[in-house]
């Protein structure tokens, strides 16, 4: 695991070098077309000062931003003990030594999200629709998933990278609106004054104008590249972890299937999800600019795991399926890992909950996030008592047993 | 004086390399505790679950008496057991008597509606899971401590201070021991 997450660390490095220097030109060359010479110095000073800002601002609150956008709500363990105790057992297997928090959507697409820069404060969190639609091994790959790009810093790397992608972007798409909307005008009557700087500056315009146009697709290109490796190595992570591949490939096999948008999903933060969560029908997914491998082949990947839960059997798996050869697992991690056996199904099975039940849990989650209380009665039905009931006590409405409410 | 000097130094050496030796080993005499703690702290809540359990379904089941006796007559078993290798054929047991009533229980569908059988169900099953999860990081633990005691030169060091090998959790009859590794 240790490997893994050094040369995760690795290629993280050198691609944000990468990024960073995209950015550095970007900034010099959009500078120099504006006053060619000086304005290449305060170009990348306004490019890195936007960089540093907004990388601030994610590092100390991007979790808590991310969480509210998506509009994700804590749960505790009474509101959902099973999603508690996912979670928790994932912690266990992953080894990882804090506990996340963790929070629910209240949309009805199911997906799920991995956030927190910090080791220490991390969170997951799944919508609704997720929590209704899968089974418990379902679930728990999903959060296996999950709790693998927190173990692997999957998520610091996609801030990091992610917020100079968002810079680029930024500076580009400014500059050339900046030009189409009149800022053309002041530039003329200045270059004709200084006519010894107008040849050199029409050329940096031409750079520039190609740099703004190239630096963001390049930049995207080589984010998205990592992200979708992550994406696997984050299935390769949960199969070790649950011992189990088709948990998750079934999970996802669902999470396909569903045609729901996320509507608190957007560009920005879609990277994040298990699954895009925009998706438009018809549209390829195996293009060059999509953040996640093609559904349909993880879960190829995932039920052509033979015999044994550890990394390279994931490797085999892809590469039997995407027929190529290319490392998903760091090649001395593999050599380390010894065959871990699939789940013994001597244990309990999974209670099998019909979907009547599953959907009136989910219904009842709802509520509780909702301040509803909850009591449950000798006879085993369940009292939903909503936030404005006033009354000290609430009979049974199946056996007429008295429940007292509060002391007062 | 040169010799006394030379001799100081090995002196010096040999205790600085036997101490750093003698606090591994106990650093990772620790850390196997501590990996069985996490298992037992488990085991613990599972034996604390069943007579919940059984007084739920109770009412329910009065054709499973055998079930449900076996069940009690594991738990017992188990919460008396000593030492990890008995704990963790009394667990096996324990484990085994459950899937049966779980087998049972598909024919109750009353059972199946009642909100306290289900979050208890949930529970166990939940503490199934993270046993066997901590498991797998105990053994990793355990063999990492018995492979330095049993080398050299750990093994005089763990001979001389009394460090003995630990007890693998193994539960009896597992699947994994006859994974057959395939490379391609």
């Amino acid at each position: 695991m240790w490997e893994l997450i050094q040369a995760n660390k690795r290629k993280s490095i050198i691609l944000i070098i990468g990024m960073g220097v995209v950015l550095v030109l970007l900034g010099f060359v959009i500078g120099s077309a504006y006053s060619p010479n000086n304005g290449g110095m305060v170009g990348v000073f306004i490019a890195l000062v936007l960089w540093g800002i907004l990388y601030l601002i994610s590092y100390t609150s991007g979790s808590k931003i991310l969480l509210a956008v998506s509009g994700a709500k804590p749960i505790t363990k009474e509101i959902h003990p099973q999603l508690y105790n996912i979670v928790e057992e994932m912690k266990i297997a992953s080894g990882n030594p804090f506990m996340p928090k963790i929070y629910v959507i209240d949309s009805a697409a199911p997906n799920a999200f991995a956030t927190g820069i910090k080791p220490d404060n991390t969170a997951i969190a799944v919508t609704a629709g997720l929590l209704g639609r899968l089974n418990r091994d379902e679930l728990q790959g999903v959060v296996a998933h999950e709790m693998s790009h927190i173990v692997n810093r999957d998520v610091l790397f996609m801030t990091v990278a992610g917020i100079m992608l968002g810079v680029i972007v930024l500076i580009s798409e400014v500059f050339i609106y900046g030009l189409w909307f009149g800022g053309s005008r002041g530039r003329y009557s200045r270059s004709s004054r200084d006519s010894g700087g107008g040849q050199a500056q029409l050329i940096f315009m031409i750079v520039a104008i190609a740099f703004a146009i190239l630096a963001p697709i390049a930049a995207r290109l080589l984010y998205f590249a990592i992200s979708r490796k992550r994406e696997y190595l984050a299935d390769a992570s949960a199969v070790r972890f649950t011992r189990y591949p088709e948990g998750l490939a079934s999970a996802l096999e669902k999470i396909s299937r569903s045609t729901e948008e996320l509507k608190t999903a957007n560009k920005v933060t879609a990277p994040m999800y298990i699954a895009n969560p925009l998706k438009k029908k018809g549209r390829k997914l195996n293009d060059l600019t999509s953040t996640h491998p093609p559904i349909s082949e993880r879960i190829r990947i995932l039920r052509s795991i033979a015999q044994s839960a550890d990394f390279s059997a994931y490797q085999d798996a892809f590469n039997k399926v995407k027929g190529k050869e290319t490392n998903i697992i760091p090649p001395a991690e593999l050599k380390e890992s010894t065959p871990i056996g699939m789940k013994d199904v001597i244990g309990l099975p999974a209670l099998g909950l019909t979907q009547k039940q599953t959907q009136r849990n989910v219904g009842n989650l709802i509520m509780k996030l909702n301040d509803y209380s909850f009591i449950t009665c000798e006879c085993g039905l369940k009292i939903k008592i909503p936030p404005d009931y006033k009354k000290n006590k609430i009979y049974c409405p199946r056996c007429g047993r008295e429940h007292i409410l509060r002391t007062a | 004086m040169t010799g006394v000097i030379i001799l100081v130094a090995i002196i010096i050496f040999v205790a600085v390399f036997v101490i750093s030796m003698y606090n591994s080993l106990i650093k990772l005499r620790n850390q196997v505790k501590n990996a069985w703690s996490q298992i037992d702290v488990q085991l613990k809540r599972r034996h604390d679950l069943i007579p919940n359990l059984i007084e739920t379904v109770k009412g329910y089941m009065h054709h499973e008496r055998e079930t449900l006796d076996s069940i009690t007559k594991a738990r017992s078993q188990a919460v008396e057991a000593e030492g990890v290798g008995e704990k963790a054929k009394a667990e096996g047991e324990l484990t085994r008597a459950l899937g049966k009533f779980n087998l049972v229980v598909e024919n109750y569908p009353d059972l199946k509606a009642n909100q306290n059988f289900l979050s208890l169900q949930e529970e166990l099953t939940s503490t199934e899971n993270k046993i066997s999860f901590s498991r797998q990081a105990y053994n990793d633990q355990v063999l990492f401590y018995n492979n330095k005691i049993q080398m050299f030169p750990s093994n005089i060091m763990a001979g001389m201070f009394n460090f003995k090998e630990e007890e693998f959790f193994e539960i009896e009859d597992e699947k994994e021991k006859e994974v057959p590794k395939v490379n391609f």
